[in-house]
């Protein structure tokens, strides 16, 4: 499987700065690099044209309503291409538009009949502008999309900014996405991709409880006193109108039942969940499975190899489900999946 | 595919990815596959229920949800389970609507 890296952020936030930088770096030789523009010159083309001979530039433009085929295409495009023994490459990079919504790539990737066999999510890289990231996400739905897709934020401009400012711009960052990495891009290459992937929240150095910022909701003092991602642990940015939350459950769960519940869940309120994210501990099994998805689509599950650190504390197995909302009560959703969770199919099928 | 009707059974639904005997499509154990599909059978009646509705097996690859008064629909998968419920019952699953997850609460495990 071919990873598809989705680098994405709001117009002016920097993506194709930080493209050029990353395909400079050795570690990302054999990129191939999909770019999809709006407008009627594709200018990003030619700034990348002298790095990469494998860029295909994606030209109707937006790329939440009309692109999704082209996408398609120029995957499957790439894939011939490579079978044929014409180019080779080991990754591929979709530079979105600024104005795209991540959420249409990310299904394509997963749902259409011949992609799927061959590549797969290697990852949301959002780029934010630290300066000008309020204006951006009050007044777009799609940049808040975009963050809330992500696996991993960098914060572009920084030298811009004054240190508080990006400061309160990432614990704002981190209550819309608590499951996201933030980075400056000042960082080096090697810090921007180190453990990339759709899972890296998981298995990155940096645990779960150390990404994790504490407000005045949460009953903690300070991040380190806030030791676990507990039940109805949520988040509210009120500027951004996203509500994020964590749900712990101990012990083991019906998987079969979940399944169930959640795919009810996403049929029902998709387009409200941005994104659902997390580490399960399944009735009957030794490991782990991480689960992630955004709005309707949930990827496959992937088993993991061992328990995150901290995650198996003494033997004591548990669940950690992340949500991120728009105009959904938390409370609902804890109390729909105890519902579900508790039922006895039994009784209830008697009906 | 079912050379007979033509229909695939290609259930690629996420929940299919779990390492568990007789989950995967191209598991050729008989047995495990069917106690799986019994397992998923069970859970999706337990809240079709609410809405009298009931889903079985349809030729062994398929699913058919039907409703008390016999109408009934075939579908490939499991991601189309809660369209094609819906459109049967006529009226939505709500899985944050209070009356449901009342009703569901009423069937706890005791």
């Amino acid at each position: 499987m071919t990873p598809v890296i989705l680098l994405t952020g709001f117009l002016g936030s920097g993506k194709t700065t930080l493209l050029q930088r990353l395909l400079r770096h050795p570690s990302m030789e054999g990129t191939a690099v999909l770019v999809n523009e709006f407008g009627e010159v594709g200018l990003d083309h030619h700034l990348l044209d002298q790095i990469d001979e494998n860029v295909v530039l994606l030209k109707s433009g937006c790329i939440c309503c009309t692109v999704r085929g082209e996408v398609a295409d120029a995957l499957a495009n790439l894939h011939s291409m490579r079978t044929r023994g014409e180019i080779s490459f080991e990754r591929v990079v979709i530079e979105t538009t600024g104005l795209a919504d991540p959420y249409p790539v990310l299904q394509t990737l997963t749902a259409h009949p011949v992609l799927r066999s061959h590549f797969s999510n290697g990852g949301v890289l959002t780029t934010v502008d630290t300066v000008n990231a309020d204006i951006q996400v009050t007044h777009r739905a799609e940049a808040v999309r975009q963050i809330a897709a992500a696996d991993r934020i960098v914060l572009t401009k920084t030298d811009l900014a004054a240190p508080q400012e990006e400061e309160a711009l990432r614990q704002r960052l981190l209550r819309v996405n608590p499951a996201a990495n933030i980075i400056t891009s000042m960082s080096s290459v090697e810090t921007i991709l180190a453990d990339f992937g759709p899972l890296s929240f998981f298995t990155s150095s940096k645990s779960a409880t150390q990404n994790h910022i504490c407000g005045p909701g949460c009953g903690h003092d300070a991040p380190t006193k806030c030791d676990s991602l507990t039940d109805q642990h949520r988040h509210h940015d009120e500027t951004f109108g996203v509500t994020s939350f964590s749900l712990e459950i101990e012990g083991g769960i019906d998987w079969t039942m979940f399944g169930t519940w959640l795919t009810l869940l996403l049929h029902k309120y998709g387009d409200r969940i941005f994104r659902v994210k997390g580490i399960l501990a399944i009735e009957g099994e030794a490991l782990p499975i991480a689960i992630h998805g955004v709005q309707h689509l949930i990827h496959a599950p992937t088993h993991m190899d061992h328990w995150p650190k901290g995650m198996d504390q003494s033997g004591s197995k548990s669940s950690h489900l992340i949500f991120i909302l728009e105009d959904i009560e938390p409370e609902k959703i804890r109390r729909s999946f105890h519902a579900f969770m508790n039922v006895d199919t039994v009784k209830a099928a008697a009906r | 595919m079912c050379s007979l009707c033509g229909i695939l059974g290609c259930d690629d639904h996420w929940t299919n990815a779990v390492v568990r005997p007789g989950v995967y499509t191209r598991n050729h154990d008989t047995l495990a596959r069917r106690t799986e599909t019994a397992r998923r059978l069970k859970s999706a009646n337990a809240v079709l229920s609410f809405r009298r509705l009931k889903l079985d097996v349809w030729q062994g690859r398929s699913y058919v949800v039907a409703s008390p008064t016999g109408a009934s629909s075939v579908f490939e998968a499991l991601s189309h389970l809660w369209p094609e419920a819906e459109a049967l019952a006529g009226r939505e699953f709500d899985p944050l609507d209070d009356t449901f997850i009342e009703w569901m609460e009423g069937q706890a495990l005791s």
